[in-house]
């Protein structure tokens, strides 16, 4: 297993280092940051001096070069907005996204289990087509339509909640329900396809033929071997959430990654927008891992064979 | 688990237990004794185009330590009659009506959750496809163990030393290391008697075999009729083979029930009815063996197909390929009615090769406490039937 980790993390080298370029180049084509940081009437001196002093004279090869040392040196550079380090600032975004990406995905894998399990006992049954509705509903609606019907309803009409922020449990509820909606919509359609063809195979009715009662036939034998798309989907999902839910983010003033990168890209802030990408890229690299072992826990049959010397 | 205090059950004598587990007082059924008694068999399947009657008025019995065979074509309602024994029917299918009298309950009249308990220590069932029988992502230890943790209530542990044990009694090699393989890790005749193994855990009163060595090369298939004998004698269980395998027929079942399109048409003892068939359909299947044959000869065959269940016609459900057909056999429905015993006829050349087989083979016709019932056959003209 060991091995395997080791191969997959070595493998993984070639495509951040595309990352780290492809974002490297695109945020250099938003234009530069001295027609942001500097008044509008500022001189060519005056540019050329800001440019000077924060690398941007340099050829692109040379300025890319020198990002690559900084980045094996852990050296991600310093912010141009507030003069910090780069990578600290993408640090401190990065637990708030993971806390909300976590907890949403959790929630949304564990209900989607039971409805999807629930609606493919019967197939066409009325638990069926009652959840098929609901996801299909949750999977489509969109999401900032969603958290600004919810901010209008919850926080301005009703005072329920607040409005954005971070302070309190009440703070958590309208950014979580707004992001669980489309992966649970998703994730139903996902368990409940492959829980019917599961409860449909032969080893099924085997089990029953052992005794096997509804329960223990659906959690022990079908749920594992229906697992596997599941599986797939929710780290598709979890991806798309930890890459920082740029737009629920930015809605409900959530100090996450994703504010980070949409305020860095309008910013030009080049050395947070790389950190903060670079770590993103890092954590999808590691869920990815995570998901090819999970699939490996599940199922004997694409566990890595090691040979033993 | 509770039970984990106590030592004895992984000691106790299996049959013992397989009774204590199954309430019933009674131990080891007898050798012939009947087992199993279905009557009136009727199963439907809900379809797009209305209900469909897959299993009609199937009536046979099954006897401890004997074999009864279930033959005929391919969708003649063979399997769907053993899931309905099983319990373990689609969900689009329906059992309309009948009695399953297993050792004196009729598993008919149960709820799916009351014959769970049976499911196990009183019946097994094993599959074609032992592939797809088995759960991919379980080890074989913990599929041979489930049944014993479900009904014996054993810890996993108990449960592994009993999954070992079972794949001692089936012949698999090295069974204290294999019992952490997974499925995939074994051959198709191993994962086969895995799966022998599983349906035989508890010692069932009544064991269904569904097309056990159809997936299987021939080597393979005499061993595993040879485990199937060998189990059914020492656990004198009743064994119902469903096979489209004659030769298998011949030489294992000592009695079988010939089905056609849902029906029984023919039932009795093998050698009689392999030596003396009373129905068309019977002797058009034995026909079909080739036997002394040249090679470049004609092989002979019954023409067309059974037919689809949407239209069963109303008459005899054999009329479209018999060569008997009257004009009765579209009126009325013959009933599977008693015909004369064994050897009166004359014996189609054909047959001869099979019948010699049953006769060679060990057919001990003895003297159950029930009175078996008479051959039986579903034909307007079985007694003409040698005659054509």
């Amino acid at each position: 297993m060991l091995i395997y980790l080791r191969k997959r993390i070595a493998s993984s080298a070639l495509p951040l280092m595309v990352v780290i370029v492809g974002v490297f180049a695109l945020a250099r084509m938003t234009g530069n940051p001295a027609s942001l940081y500097l008044p509008l009437n500022a001189t060519q001196q005056m540019r050329d001096a800001f440019s000077a002093r924060n690398g941007l004279d340099q050829p692109l090869p040379v300025q890319m070069a020198d990002y690559f040392g900084g980045v094996l040196r852990l050296d991600f550079g310093q912010s141009l907005r507030t003069g910090q380090d780069a990578a600290a600032m993408a640090l401190r975004a990065f637990p708030a996204t993971l806390q909300l990406a976590a907890t949403t995905m959790v929630l949304a894998i564990l209900l989607a289990l039971v409805v999807g399990c629930w609606a493919a006992l019967k197939p066409n049954g009325i638990a069926d087509r009652i959840s098929s509705f609901v996801s299909m509903a949750a999977a489509s609606i969109p999401d900032f339509w969603l958290a600004i019907v919810g901010i209008w309803v919850f926080a301005i009409t009703l005072g329920w909640l607040p409005t954005s922020g971070v302070s309190g449990a009440g703070a958590w509820v309208l950014p979580i329900a707004t992001l669980l909606l489309r992966p649970f919509g998703v994730l139903v359609q996902i368990v409940r396809g492959s829980m019917v063809s599961a409860l449909s195979e032969p080893y099924i009715k085997l089990a029953r033929s052992r005794g096997a009662g509804e329960l223990r036939v659906v959690t022990h034998h079908a749920l594992r071997n229906a697992a596997a798309p599941a599986l797939t989907v929710a780290g598709d999902l979890t991806v798309g959430l930890v890459n920082g839910a740029v737009v629920v983010e930015t809605i409900f003033g959530w100090p996450g990654i994703g504010k980070l990168m949409i305020d860095s890209i309008l910013q030009r802030d080049f050395a947070v927008l790389q950190a903060a990408v670079l770590l993103t890229a890092v954590a999808i690299f590691a869920l990815n891992i995570l998901i090819d072992m999970g699939y490996a826990l599940l199922d004997a049959r694409v566990r890595p064979v090691t040979v033993k010397a | 688990m509770k039970t984990a205090t106590d030592p004895a059950p992984a000691k106790r004598s299996r049959a013992a237990a397989a009774a204590a587990a199954a309430g019933t007082a009674t131990g080891q059924a007898k050798a012939h004794d009947v087992v199993l008694k279905v009557r009136d068999l009727a199963v439907d399947i809900r379809t797009h185009r209305g209900t469909v009657r897959a299993v009609n008025s199937v009536a046979f019995e099954a006897r401890a330590g004997e074999t009864l065979a279930l033959l005929g074509e391919s969708g003649c309602g063979k399997s769907m009659t053993a899931k309905a024994l099983a319990g373990i029917m689609d969900p689009v299918c329906d059992l309309a009506d009948g009695e399953i009298n297993l050792n004196g309950t009729d598993l008919a009249a149960l709820t799916p959750k009351q014959r769970l308990k049976f499911a196990g220590p009183e019946l097994g069932i094993v599959f074609q496809d032992a592939l797809t029988a088995l759960n991919p992502v379980y080890t074989v230890g913990t599929q041979l163990g489930e049944a014993f943790r479900i009904h014996r209530g054993l810890s996993a542990k108990e449960a592994r030393v009993e999954a070992i044990d079972l794949m001692k009694r089936v012949g698999i090699p090295e069974p204290e290391s294999r019992v952490n393989s997974y499925p995939h890790q074994f051959s198709g005749g191993m994962r086969q008697r895995i799966l022998i193994a599983m349906a035989v855990a508890l010692n069932p009163r009544l064991l269904i075999a569904d097309e056990p060595t159809t997936a299987l090369d021939v080597t393979v298939q005499a061993q595993i009729m040879q485990l199937l004998r060998k189990l059914r004698e020492e656990g004198q269980m009743a064994v119902i083979l469903i096979t489209h395998d004659l030769a298998v027929v011949a030489e294992e079942a000592d009695s079988v029930a010939v089905m056609y399109a849902g029906n029984v048409v023919e039932s009795g003892p093998v050698f009689e009815v392999f030596a003396d068939p009373r129905h068309p359909y019977t002797k058009g299947l034995l026909e079909s063996v080739p036997v002394h044959l040249e090679r470049g000869a004609q092989l002979k065959s019954i023409a067309g197909s059974p037919p689809e269940l949407h239209d069963i016609p109303a008459g005899c459900v054999y009329q479209s390929r018999c060569p008997l057909v009257q004009e009765i056999c579209c009126a009325e429905r013959p009933a599977l009615r008693p015909v004369s015993g064994a050897g009166t006829g004359p014996v189609g050349g054909a047959v001869t090769g099979l019948g010699a087989a049953v006769t060679g083979s060990a057919l001990n016709v003895p003297s159950g406490n029930e009175p078996r019932p008479a051959r039986a056959a579903a034909c307007h003209f079985s007694e003409e039937i040698n005659n054509v």
